[in-house]
């Protein structure tokens, strides 16, 4: 369906990647939002502190990520659509309640301004060295889904996307933003409405006596419903079936973790999203993901003017992670470079997708600035040669 | 303008005469404030800064036998990256919500280790205090863990650029309180809530007042288990006010009946150390942009919840005058006998 126009500020903005964040979610029809400052991302509750009241909607700030964290999930049960907003040390306090989410599939987006780390690291500067806590940190088995943008167009932009997979999917998405992307001003163009699709939640068409929270009609995603109407659920962060109930066996923790898991993997051909140049005729592949993507097509086009044949795969849903698109790029690439704001996180990815067939050479950064397009093109360069 | 000016039959000031002279000043000639110095020149704090000013104080008043424990806030900032770093004594920077448990745990291995000589001081701003820290301040004071711990108030996150904490008075702007919806609530009374943890001592003070401060850190000091002292400082970017009325901001804080100087030992036992003049209140709002949107009805308001506020206080010393002395166990740490000294 289209979007609520009362969310959609149309028009054409000179806006940071914070606040274009934060147009994205209103327009995606998020309508709760909590939050707790922190730099790099403390601009985004900034913006809705002013803005949600204006379409309805209500900001809290919290007294700490813990209950950010949690108050979005208390929201969902009460029908809304949601989301939070950190950066490193608050994802980190996070963490419990994001396995929560992971188990009750309750949708909602986590807003990451990734900064230097670990621990308060550098706030005020860039790096991409979450992914694997994002992926990992909450403990047992989950797979969440994660999207990094380039640019406050593409805050704008893929924040409506994430929205919509949550729903979908019912899984806590990532919005894996970082410093510069947040703090860099460009132009945004805001869409009227009726060019916005949503995916709006999908409540049940069965009747409260009918109702069992977790069945799942074929399609590993249940339907919902909001307490308060009439239905009878129980949320839990126990091991449950698809009454919801609590259930201590093996097989309850087997169907149910197995579902969780299936839901992203078994589907992970509709959350590709990778974005190719080049890549047809290309012996090197660089692969990149958020800002380093920008640094790493300057060196892509600076190499290919000196004519070697360097293509670039740009990971725009991050997690799940594309591994079969990556297996066969690897057909024909002899090497992939994987150049990221982190000592090599994702590139362990591509080792495993490429499982031998091609060279993967990782360009680390420990953060603090983005990488030198020079350094990423001397490394195509030597792969070329 | 005030009634309480009429009432108390106090000079009235008019515009255009600096406040601060009206005001019932400390004696300046009788400053009992030591004159080591633990904290250098060279820091980061903004020109003004009032947790810059209040380290100060605190560290001639502790000595150089004291270890800081500092989480997220300004002063992991204002403290100074290499080579500016301010302070003489060893500096133990932690996160955010954190600053009494890792007092609590310094704390912990000096005693396996018989030194009982260091002072450990968990330094942290009101978020980390009232806010995200405060379950951690909460277990150390049950536990009656020995640490000294000072929240200087600012009043809001300043660090992150000025966003609501529950410090943050009612009426104010923050950037997550915009002037069209200014904080709503009242400020968290963080002494009285860690008055019923039964800790052994709590007090208030002021950067204006600093050989009240002084005082009441050496009391805490000669004191084993559990102390929290609440400092209000200014904030200039924070407030919105001019560089030059920090100490003024700060001596009105006090003066006006905002923020009353008192201690509390043994949870009962109330002190009201400065009787304020009661300025009228809307002398401190006016001085600071946060509070420029007020009507004259929420200053009334104010003026109200000050009074009401009062009140209150002044009951609890009667109270505490009037209760028998807490049994043994009531209070932690409080040996029989050691109160009545
Ligand atoms: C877990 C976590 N959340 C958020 C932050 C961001 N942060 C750092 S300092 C600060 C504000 C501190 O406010 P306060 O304690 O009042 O001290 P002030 O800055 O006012 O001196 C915040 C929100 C952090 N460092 N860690
Ligand atoms: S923002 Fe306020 S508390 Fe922080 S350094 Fe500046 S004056 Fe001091
Ligand atoms: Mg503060």
């Amino acid at each position: 369906m289209k979007a609520d126009p009362s969310g959609v500020l149309v028009g054409t903005h000179f806006i940071d990647g914070d606040h274009a964040a934060c147009e994205g979610a209103l327009a995606a029809g998020c309508r709760f939002v909590a939050g707790y400052p922190i730099t790099p991302s403390t601009e985004v509750v900034e913006r809705f502190a002013a803005r949600i009241p204006l379409v309805g909607g209500v900001f809290i700030q919290l007294e700490d990520e813990i209950a950010s964290s949690i108050a979005i999930q208390g929201a969902v049960w009460g029908g809304k659509k949601v989301m939070t907003v950190t950066s490193g040390p608050g994802l980190s306090l996070m963490m419990e309640h994001i396995g929560l989410a992971a188990i009750t599939e309750c949708p909602c987006v986590f807003v990451d301004v990734q900064r230097g780390g670990p621990s308060t690291g550098l706030p005020t500067l860039p790096a991409q060295a979450d992914m694997m806590q994002v992926k990992w940190g909450s403990h047992g088995d989950y797979e969440p889904i994660a999207l990094s943008p380039n640019s406050p167009q593409e805050c704008f932009d893929l924040m409506i996307k994430a929205f919509n997979l949550a729903e979908m999917y019912r899984v806590p998405v990532f919005f894996m933003m970082d410093e510069v992307v947040g703090h860099m001003t460009e132009r945004v163009v805001i869409p009227p409405a009726d060019q916005i699709e949503v995916v709006e939640r999908r409540w049940t068409a069965k009747k409260p006596a009918e109702y069992r929270p977790y069945e799942t009609n074929g399609n590993m995603v249940p339907d919902m419903v909001k307490a308060g109407d009439g239905y009878r659920i129980h949320i839990t962060g126990l091991t449950h079936d698809e009454r919801g109930y609590p259930s201590m066996t093996p097989a309850t923790q087997d169907k149910l973790v197995r579902r969780l898991l299936n839901k992203i993997r078994l589907n992970a051909d509709k959350l590709l999203d990778v974005r190719e140049e080049h890549t047809e005729d290309a012996d090197v592949t660089v692969i990149s993901f958020g800002i380093t993507s920008r640094v790493a097509t300057a060196a892509v086009d600076d190499a290919r003017a000196q004519g070697l044949k360097v293509g670039h795969a740009r990971l725009v849903i991050t997690w799940p992670f594309p591994a079969a698109r990556i297996a066969a790029l690897a057909e024909r690439t002899k090497v992939f470079l994987v150049p990221e704001l982190n000592m090599g996180q994702m590139v362990q990815e591509v080792e495993r997708a490429v499982a031998g067939r091609a060279k993967v050479v990782s360009i680390p950064h420990a953060g603090g600035t983005v990488h030198e397009p020079e350094t990423i093109l001397a490394k195509i360069m030597e792969a070329a040669r | 303008m005030c009634c309480r000016w009429a009432k108390k039959n106090l000079p009235r000031p008019s515009r255009g005469v600096d406040l601060a002279d009206n005001l019932v000043a400390y004696d300046a000639r009788n400053l009992q404030i030591p004159d080591r110095e633990l904290m250098r020149s060279g820091h980061l704090a903004c020109p003004g800064c009032g947790a810059a000013i209040g380290m100060r104080q605190a560290l001639k008043a502790l000595g150089p036998d004291t270890i800081v424990v500092i989480p997220a806030c300004c002063w992991a900032v204002i403290n100074g990256p290499y080579p500016y770093h301010s302070l003489e004594v060893p500096v133990i920077q932690v996160a955010f919500e954190t600053a009494a448990i890792s007092a609590a745990g310094i704390r912990a291995a000096l005693e396996i280790q018989g030194r009982n000589d260091v002072t450990v001081m968990a330094w942290a701003g009101d978020g980390g205090t009232f806010d995200i820290g405060f379950q951690s301040l909460s277990g150390a004071v049950e536990r009656n863990d020995d640490i000294i711990y000072v929240c200087y108030d600012n009043e809001a996150y300043m660090n992150t650029g000025i966003q609501r904490s529950s410090a943050t008075p009612y009426g104010a702007w923050t950037t997550t309180t915009p002037t069209d919806s200014p904080k709503a609530e009242p400020k968290k009374n963080i002494v009285e809530i860690l008055v019923e943890h039964r800790i052994q001592y709590a007090a208030t003070a002021c950067i204006s007042h600093p050989e009240d401060f002084i005082r009441k850190l050496q009391t805490a000091k000669s004191i084993r288990g559990a102390k929290f002292i609440h400092l209000w400082i200014s904030c200039l970017p924070g407030h919105k006010v001019e560089e030059r009325f920090s100490i003024k901001l700060a001596r009105l804080a006090v003066e006006t009946g905002v923020f009353p100087l008192y201690e509390v030992h043994s949870g009962t036992r109330y002190t009201i150390n400065h009787e304020p003049t009661f300025v009228d209140v809307a002398e401190y709002l006016k001085l600071q942009g946060r509070f420029r949107h007020l009507q004259e009805a929420d200053i009334d308001r104010i003026r109200h919840n000050i009074e009401w506020e009062w009140q209150r206080l002044r009951l609890k010393v009667e109270m505490g005058r009037r209760l028998p002395l807490p049994p043994v166990g009531a209070i932690a740490g409080v040996q029989p006998g050691r109160f009545e000294s």
